[in-house]
């Protein structure tokens, strides 16, 4: 079977500001199968999201190969939703028009997009609020529109960046159980980031680890709990604590060693 | 408070609270109206007071009640050159033909240079030499080139409006957000919706930021085109009243231009409200001028 993303051996090199040059992803591996739920976790800066801009197209590799269905990654590719780590939901449309976007790029009229849009916004429970602009809604809805209008485009891979990260504990628990169960109808392959390890554990079958900066994949554990999950009873299991126990020992080395540079640049 | 009889942990209902917040609101909306008035009794009374007595010469500063007859007589009668309405119409006309024609080719090449780099970099010196230039001089420039008629006074209303709306709409493109660039590109958005969905949407706030001071320098190049020559308009009126040594007609005359930028001022921001409802209520919005 031909996994749903690879990535061999990418690095990935931006110039800085002041001309010099930044590795922020060095000889990265990582392969998502078809279906599968992948979380990636590593502290801050290590390269997480520049990965993703990898594997949607937004960024050229340095060096390496990114294939996505099989295929090399040229521009943007096809068949891939992103929720963004800041919003990115358009502020001057409403809730109904920024849903149907996707359907109307693709050539759809807008009565055909925006009765999809209608279908979708039920699915992440925000019927009724289809007439609000962004600014009218709060950060959960949000993440919401922006999910409903990934989703819509019913795209074989879709990535997430820390999307509940600004979220408050009880609005993020309910939207990644519902995360889950519109995943469990499409079964898009998901490479989805964060910095929290007990939410990678929860959502993910699989959670790579990346190393301080300049990224790159330490260790990938499977996660073998069974599914359908609940993301808040599936902490009190023992086997959950087990996994987390063995993955943070590998992650604490990194963000501790990302810490220590970073108070190093901050004393300097 | 107006409330002694709430005990602690029994406050005052909430709509008695919202109630005395209007009311002090108004209070406060009354405060300044009163103060208004004052301040324009005050002005015109000293103006009109120490003309009357004679410490400051009417010839040369004008008066207020000089002026107001003026404008009666300019309303009731007419003006050295013809009906007042005609003069403040062949004005609108100039001013509002200008403010289109600079806006549109402001927000155009606006667009243009902010989405291509290569013509960005090809074009900013020039861009950036012309308008070091005292634009206003120009009108003379027109005046030669496109005779005495409307022509002449649009080029340069038009030319003022075009400089001011060009940079608004250039920094409005190059500051949309990357993120929502990114976000419609994935979603499928190819160049041409990127710049209709995203990029202009984005730029409008800018360039209707621009277009409240745009419309009073549109009214500027209008006057300043008639008075490089021109039969008609409001500016002329105010030329031949100085002619005149009539200060009081000058005075009438700005008087009619405060209105008609006023009015476009009530228009620009009722289209503003329109075409921006998407942004948040500004903060403090009272405290606007
Ligand atoms: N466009 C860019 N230009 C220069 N440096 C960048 C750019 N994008 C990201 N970086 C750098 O690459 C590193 C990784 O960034 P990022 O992928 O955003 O980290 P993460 O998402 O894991 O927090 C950071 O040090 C960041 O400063
Ligand atoms: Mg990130």
């Amino acid at each position: 079977m031909t996994p749903a993303i690879e990535l061999r051996g990418v690095t990935k090199r931006f110039l800085t500001p002041s001309g010099g040059v930044y590795t922020a992803l060095r000889d990265l591996n990582l392969t998502v199968q078809p279906g599968e739920f992948c979380a990636v976790v590593g502290p801050t800066g290590c390269g997480k999201s520049t990965t993703l801009a990898l594997i949607s197209g937004l960024e050229p590799a340095s060096e390496g190969e990114v294939l996505v269905l099989g295929k090399p990654v040229h521009g943007i590719a096809e068949d891939i939703g992103y929720v963004f780590q800041t919003d990115a939901v358009f502020p001057w449309k409403t809730v109904l028009d920024n849903v149907a976007a996707g359907p109307r790029y693709h050539g759809r009229t807008t009565g055909q997009a925006r009765s999809m849009a209608r279908e979708w916004i039920s699915r992440v429970g925000l019927s009724g609020f289809e007439d609000r602009y962004p600014y009218q809604l709060s950060g959960g809805m949000r993440k919401r529109v922006a999910l409903a209008q990934s989703l819509i485009n019913e795209p074989q891979i879709l990535l997430m960046d820390e999307p509940f990260s600004a979220l408050d504990v009880q609005t993020r628990a309910l939207m990644e159980n519902e995360l889950l169960s519109l995943w469990a109808n499409t079964r898009a392959s998901v490479v989805f980031v964060t910095h929290d390890l007990e939410e990678a554990i929860a959502l993910a079958d699989r959670v790579f680890v990346i190393s301080a900066g300049p990224g790159t994949v330490k260790a990938n554990y499977p996660v073998p709990l069974s599914r359908p999950r609940n993301v808040t009873e599936i902490r009190m299991q023992p086997q959950f604590s087990q996994i987390y126990g063995e993955i943070w020992n590998d992650l604490r080395d990194e963000v501790l060693v990302s810490y220590e540079r970073q108070k190093l640049s901050g004393a300097a | 408070m107006t409330a002694p009889s709430s005990a602690p942990g029994n406050p005052a209902p909430i709509t008695d609270l919202s109630a005395l917040r209007i009311r002090a609101r108004r209070r406060r909306q009354l405060n300044i109206y009163g103060l208004r008035v004052l301040v324009a009794v005050l002005v015109l009374g000293s103006w009109e007071l120490t003309t009357r007595i004679g410490i400051v010469d009417q010839f040369f500063f004008g008066q207020p009640s000089g002026i107001a007859r003026q404008l009666w007589i300019w309303i009731t009668e007419e003006t050295a050159l013809g009906p007042l309405w005609q003069q403040v119409l062949v004005t609108m006309e100039e001013t509002v033909l200008g403010f289109i024609v600079g806006t549109v080719l402001g927000v155009v090449i606006g667009v243009l240079l902010g989405r291509n780099r290569l013509l960005a970099d090809v074009f900013s010196i020039y861009i950036k030499a012309a308008n070091a230039i005292p634009r206003v001089v120009l009108g003379a420039l027109f005046a030669i080139s496109l005779g005495l008629d409307i022509r002449s006074k649009v080029a340069t209303a038009a030319i003022l409006v075009f400089f001011v709306v060009f940079f608004n709409a250039f920094q409005g493109v190059r500051e949309v957000e990357r993120n929502l660039i990114a976000n419609a590109r994935i979603l499928g958005a190819d160049d041409r919706r990127l710049t209709t969905e995203v990029i202009i949407p984005s730029a409008l706030s800018w360039i209707i930021a621009s277009l409240h001071i745009s419309f009073g320098l549109a009214l500027v190049g209008a006057v300043v085109g008639e008075l490089f020559g021109a039969t008609q308009g409001v500016g002329e009126l105010i030329y031949s009243a100085e002619h005149n040594f009539n200060a009081n007609g000058v005075f009438a005359g700005m008087l009619l231009l405060a209105a008609m930028a006023l009015l476009a001022e009530a228009i620009i921001t009722a289209l503003e409200n329109r075409l921006v409802r998407w942004r948040p209520p500004a903060v403090g919005s009272e405290v606007q001028i």
